[in-house]
């Protein structure tokens, strides 16, 4: 899962490097079509019924949770990354996941009901 | 004086200036697509039934275009790691690729799907006129069997000017396929492909019709919300587009030519903001297309 790491001067290691990276090359790719793949998955899902109109959503978004964290994991380099961009996403995850409370909230309306 | 960190990392942190910059830029992004993404799921949910349309979106033109985007993810992380690899050469290939892709998205959106929706309009039926309208909206048979009820008739306007003359009572739509079959089971769910409206002309008295629009923002919430998220998230692949255009040109060669690493980081950066756009569409794409 590590991202190739900072590129060396020394034209011996550099060769060893190159080919590091050459075998994170074959890694997206793979990801890609994985990616490409569930795509396809999520729209024959769709048309398959699962009960409820919730449920098909349910399906559809834990499909596309999975999507999202390969793209985050493996493109944006999540699955390997410094302490600090960590911690700035467990900021950003925290207040986002209150925004959506907020709405929840805002939906169930306490006071009134 | 030279501003340190642009392209090594810093001791402590392990991270160079615009690494840090570019995630606490898109952790304002997750805030920003969030929000609305939050105010989608409050229409949504107070949606009355039938008031949230299903199937009107074009599935293999959304399918095709979220491919796309998922092509072009994979192409701007090649062109890093082709960087990477001091391959300039397939670094180029790489981001004409990219941008290509960025480019046929936007045009697909742009000049195929939201000109289809302004031509496009749907007439809501005043509640105590929907007995009148039974052959085309099938309610009996859909309350039957528990489906949400249809409260308007959609297809092509073919006398447009009833918009805006008076003397003109009725308008005449050339329906969408379920309204010229309502009681068809195979209408019951959308299609995957797109039927265009059918030859059917349906007579609506202006006096039945609570409001008539074009598929727009102005139509319903849910194409308020999918104007709203897809306009900004169209905005956001022009930036990229841009941005990448940028990185292709003659003038980001110098740059290369300079430090390799330092385009490397450039490319890097911008690729986060690129995935993070292909990732809000993974989301997008089955909550306004497919549910």
């Amino acid at each position: 899962m590590n991202n190739p790491p900072d590129v060396t001067q020394d034209p011996k290691e550099y060769e060893e490097y190159a080919h590091g990276v050459h075998m994170h090359v074959k890694r997206y790719i793979m990801v890609g079509v994985t990616l490409l793949a569930f795509t396809l998955i999520t729209v024959a899902l769709s048309y398959v019924n699962f009960g409820t109109r919730k449920a098909n959503i349910g399906v559809a978004m834990l499909v596309a949770t999975f999507k999202a964290g390969l793209v985050a994991a493996i493109f944006m380099h999540l699955a390997a990354e410094k302490r600090l961009i960590y911690r700035v996403l467990v900021f950003t995850g925290f207040f986002v996941l209150g925004l959506f409370w907020l709405t929840f909230l805002a939906w169930y309306n306490p006071v009134v009901r | 004086m030279e501003i340190p960190y642009t392209i090594s990392t810093r001791p402590d942190t392990g991270l160079w200036n615009a690494k840090i910059g570019i995630w606490l830029f898109l952790a304002s992004e997750v805030m920003l697509f969030g929000g609305l993404f939050s105010a989608y799921v409050f229409l949504r949910l107070d949606a009355q039934p039938g008031e949230w349309p299903h199937g009107l979106l074009n599935v293999p033109v959304g399918t095709m275009n979220t491919a796309i985007l998922i092509m072009s993810s994979v192409t701007v992380v090649l062109a890093w790691a082709a960087l990477k690899m001091r391959r300039y050469r397939a670094y180029w290939w790489y981001m004409l690729a990219t941008i290509l892709c960025g480019i046929i998205f936007l045009f697909v959106k742009l000049y195929y799907e939201w000109p289809q929706k302004f031509n496009h309009f749907g007439a809501f039926i005043k509640p105590e006129a929907r007995e009148k309208y039974e052959p085309y909206l099938g309610n009996h048979r859909q309350e039957e069997k528990g489906l949400e009820p249809r409260i308007e008739i959609t297809g092509h306007l073919e006398n447009r000017e009833a918009l805006h003359d008076a003397n003109i009572k009725e308008y005449e739509i050339a329906v969408d396929p379920v309204f010229a079959d309502p009681n068809n089971p195979a209408n019951d769910r959308p299609h995957f492909l797109y039927v265009p409206p059918t030859d059917k002309v349906v007579k609506v008295d202006k006096e039945d019709v609570e409001r008539i629009d074009s598929f727009g923002p102005w139509h319903s919430a849910y194409f308020a919300s999918y104007f709203t998220i897809t306009g900004l998230h169209g905005a956001h692949v022009l930036g990229g587009v841009l941005v990448f255009l940028y990185m292709w040109l003659p003038v980001s060669k110098k740059i290369y030519q300079r430090n390799p690493e330092h385009l490397a980081n450039r490319v890097e950066v911008s690729g986060l903001f690129w995935h993070f756009v292909d990732l809000v569409w993974i989301f997008v794409f089955p909550l306004f297309y497919l549910l």
